[in-house]
Order: structure tokens, then C-alpha cells, then sequence
């Protein structure tokens, strides 16, 4: 790896994205392309350049602000950024290793607590059957994040126009997918 | 003409229309879509968002189920499913310790030499050609075509099209009778999938992609992601809210488009299962007087 030779300290966050994503956070000198370029950045509480520097300095203090920030879940991994980076960083990459990390802390911001309840119940509802199943998933969101008149008035028009299922595909291969499940999602943490 | 074919979920749910389209005008070139036998779920942005190796071990599976099939051609008119099904295997073919760490998960063979084809390459590849014999109504429209993120991004991996200001819709559009616009958000993003959690940002996002096309005069738009269709379409209420505006140009898939300009009709593509409706008007163009080799090489750039 051409960046060997930058010695990180021993538990960094940038050191265990180099070593387990093989992502390289050390590159980042600050253009600001990301942030310029990135759709969702005006929504964010730091644009995204700035979450590469809060992980470079690797004090546990900034690693904290980036875990706990809700500019990770705001991120619609639209590789823009990726894109234009200079250095060509795998951004929306180190956002997935956020969000992923910030889970297993048990210290997700709280403002994205809808649309992680939303993954969740996709997930959920891909384990039980290995194919989603959409009105499944609306429901466990529903209930997960409470958000129960949420686009009833669609239902009718959904219905309409045949684009409703009521009955989930369930594959074959559905011991497969739980073992899968098991495998990673275990390590996971709190789920 | 045999082929590989991953719908994945969208396609056999609320984006029933594209699977639809996609099966008709394939059957009109004469393709066999032979499906994955007993695939799963690509994971979407909701594994890669969680779990890495989820991420990467969903896609997997499907691509060995392809590999035992002996199908080494995938066609995934899923945008999403062909951007996850393509960083996965180039994630793979980089780096062993991922590879062999997924192995391991799925349990299943694993060699990472599927050809993805994603919707545009499908007709690039084996319907372009054949257009110039087919074409019976030509789509004599001024369209937007609109891209998003996951069929162009990230480019090191995909290789598909220019990043910026992507040309294969626009030519496509063009061969079929239609003048696409010149504009400003083809490779913006929509929102994708906070469709749902957070429907304020899909109407902001969609909203200024909907209005730079309605400015400059389109009169739909053109898709190839059933996210990107769900949101500019089944969203419009809440686009247009957040327009403060009334734009009413419905959205194609570009399959359907196709389909329409061979002369398949509106119900064998599902475009009445469209939320805007698709009212283009009746536009003859004389098919003596249009030649889709010479509308390509009068393009602009």
C-alpha cells in the first residue's frame, strides 16, 4: 500500500479503516471538494471534509464528535464526492465505517433514529425471507419508529395501480441466508 | 439470444412496471432473460449503511448462484442492484482478505468473473443495432435524462459512461426520434433511499432535479433506477409542494421508452401503473425523413 509509511497511532480510528477497509484517510488535505460537491452537506452538522480532519487528528475526542455526528446517516452514498476527491478517497466508504463503528458504541445520533429504524427493518425483513418484502418492511417501520399515518394516503394508489404485494417470496436458500446473517451481523453488537 | 437476469426486489414489487417493460421489449429483440435461480436481495443502501460484510456477502451469493448456472452475462435493470453486484465483485477481485473472509460466509464457490450489464448496456449491446429496422413510432419528444448516482458512480469500478455530463441515454433518446435537453442535474442525486425516513429531503433533492428540467423545457423525463422513478414520480405531490409549482412531466424508464417507439403498447409496458400520468402527446414524425444513424452524429458535443 503507497501509504505505508504514515505511522498512526496504535487504536485510531484512521488506522483501523486502513487496516480493515483499506481506507485512506491520511491523504485527505483539506480541498473541500467533498463538501462543496456533496447534495446533502447544507443538512449536515459537519460537511464532510470536515469529518476527515475530526478522524485525522485521531484524538478520541474528535473520533467521538464523527461517531456521534449525524452527517454520516444524512449521507446518500451518492459517490459524488468519491468522485471528485483528488486524492481519490473512498469517502461514502469511511461514512459506511462510521456508521457502522457508531452502532456498535451504542452511539448513533439521535436524529437518525428513523432512518436507521428503516435499514433495520429492511434488513430484518431480507433475513426472514431473502427477497423484501416491501409492505412487511413499511409496517416493522412503522412500528419501529412510530411514524404510524406516514403515507397511509398512498395506499389506495399503490393498490390501484397492482404495485402492493401481500404475499412474501420466501427463497430457498433461506438457511443460507440466516447463516449469513448470523456470520456478520453477530459481530455487530446491539442490534 | 440467452442472458442472465437479476430483477432483484423493486422489480417484483412496487417497480413492477419496469420488470414489465423490460421482459416485453426484451421479448421484441428476441432476448431470453434467463433469472438467477433462487437469488437473494442485494442488501441495498440498508446493509452497506450497517454491516460491511453483509454488504459485500449478499451480492456474493448472487453472483455465485449466477457462476453455477454457468450465466456469465447478468443483466440488472436495477440501477442500485448493478452498482452493489459491481463494487462488490471489483471489491473482491481487489482484495483477497475480503474475498476469503466472504467465501468463508457465504459457503458457497466463488470466482468474481460475471459480466454486469446494467439496462443502457443491454441496449447498447443488443438492441441499438436492430432499432433502425424496428422503430415505428418515433418517441418525438424533448426528454431529460436523468442518471442519478448509481449507474455512473463510483467510475474506477463501474467504467460506464463519463462521470459529469454521461452521453449513453441521450444518444439512445436520440436514435429513437426524441431531443434530449441540454442540462444542469443529470448525475444529481435524488435522495434514493430516504424515500421513506426522510421524505423532506427526497422533495428538496428530486425537487431541484425536477425543476432545472422543467425550466429548460422538458417535456419527461428518462430513467434507468426504479428509486430514481419511485421518487421523481410516486414523490411529485410532495416535490411539487416543495416547488410551490404544478410539474406535471411524467417519468420513463428508458426501456419504456424504447418500447413505445417499436409500437408496444402503454399496457405491455405498465405505464398506466405510472403516479403521473403519461399523457405525451400524439407527435407523428416521419420515419422516411428520420435516420437514427444520422441523429447520433449530429449530436452537439
Amino acid at each position: 500500500m503507497s501509504s505505508a509509511h504514515v505511522v498512526h497511532k496504535k487504536g485510531s480510528l484512521m488506522e483501523e479503516m486502513l487496516d480493515q477497509r483499506h481506507l485512506t484517510v491520511q491523504k485527505c488535505y483539506q480541498c473541500g471538494k467533498c463538501s462543496a460537491g456533496c447534495p446533502v452537506s447544507e443538512d449536515m452538522d459537519y460537511p464532510p471534509s470536515v469529518i476527515m480532519r475530526l478522524v485525522q487528528t485521531e484524538s478520541k475526542a474528535n473520533e467521538d464528535k464523527a461517531l456521534r455526528s449525524m452527517t454520516t446517516w444524512l449521507c446518500v452514498t451518492c459517490e459524488t464526492c468519491a468522485t471528485r476527491c483528488p486524492m481519490e478517497i473512498d469517502i461514502p466508504g469511511v461514512m459506511d465505517f462510521l456508521r457502522e463503528r457508531s452502532l456498535q458504541k451504542g452511539i448513533t445520533n439521535p436524529g437518525a433514529k428513523n432512518i436507521i429504524s428503516f435499514h433495520k427493518s429492511f434488513l430484518d425483513s431480507i433475513k426472514q425471507t431473502g427477497r423484501l418484502f416491501e409492505l412487511g418492511l413499511v409496517a416493522e417501520y412503522k412500528l419501529r419508529s412510530l411514524q404510524m399515518g406516514q403515507d397511509v394516503n398512498l395506499v389506495p394508489s399503490m393498490l390501484s395501480r397492482g404495485k402492493l404485494h401481500f404475499i412474501p417470496e420466501v427463497i430457498k436458500g433461506r438457511k443460507n441466508m440466516l447463516s449469513i446473517f448470523k456470520k456478520t451481523l453477530k459481530k455487530g453488537g446491539k442490534k | 439470444m440467452k442472458l442472465g437476469y437479476y430483477p432483484g426486489c423493486s422489480l417484483k414489487g412496487t417497480s413492477i412496471e419496469y420488470k414489465e417493460s423490460v421482459k416485453a421489449v426484451c421479448k421484441a429483440f428476441d432476448i431470453e432473460l434467463v433469472e438467477i435461480p433462487d437469488w437473494n436481495c442485494c442488501g441495498a443502501t440498508a446493509a452497506h449503511n450497517l454491516n460491511k460484510e453483509l454488504s459485500l456477502s449478499l451480492p456474493a451469493r448472487i453472483l455465485a448462484l449466477a457462476e453455477r448456472e454457468g450465466l456469465t452475462d447478468i443483466v440488472v435493470p436495477c440501477a442500485a442492484c448493478y452498482n452493489r453486484l459491481s463494487v462488490v465483485q471489483y471489491e473482491l477481485n481487489e482484495h483477497k482478505d475480503l474475498r476469503n473472509r466472504v467465501i468463508e460466509i457465504i459457503e458457497m464457490p466463488y470466482k468474481g468473473t460475471s459480466t454486469v450489464l446494467n439496462v443502457v448496456q443491454l441496449i447498447q449491446k443488443y438492441m441499438v443495432d436492430k432499432l433502425q429496422y424496428k422503430l415505428v413510432k418515433p418517441f418525438n419528444y424533448k426528454a431529460a435524462c436523468y442518471y442519478g448516482c448509481l449507474l455512473v458512480r463510483p467510475h474506477n469500478v463501474l467504467n460506464f459512461d463519463r462521470v459529469e455530463n454521461p452521453q449513453s441515454m441521450d444518444d439512445i433518446i436520440r436514435q429513437i426520434g426524441g431531443t434530449p435537453i441540454d442540462w444542469e442535474y443529470k448525475v444529481e442525486c435524488c435522495g434514493a433511499g430516504m424515500s421513506v425516513s426522510r421524505t423532506d429531503l427526497v422533495a428538496k433533492l428530486s425537487g431541484k432535479i425536477i425543476k432545472d428540467a422543467d425550466d429548460r423545457g422538458a417535456e419527461c423525463f428518462i430513467v434507468a433506477c426504479p428509486m430514481c422513478h419511485s421518487n421523481l414520480d410516486m414523490r411529485r405531490p410532495d416535490i411539487n409542494k416543495y416547488l410551490d409549482k404544478n410539474v406535471d412531466s411524467p417519468v420513463l424508464y428508458i426501456i419504456q421508452a424504447i418500447g413505445l417507439a417499436v409500437g408496444l403498447s402503454e399496457k405491455e409496458l405498465g405505464l398506466q401503473r405510472h403516479f403521473v400520468p403519461v399523457n405525451l402527446p400524439e407527435r407523428p414524425k416521419s420515419i422516411e425523413t428520420f435516420d437514427p444513424f444520422l441523429a447520433t452524429q449530429s449530436k452537439g458535443e
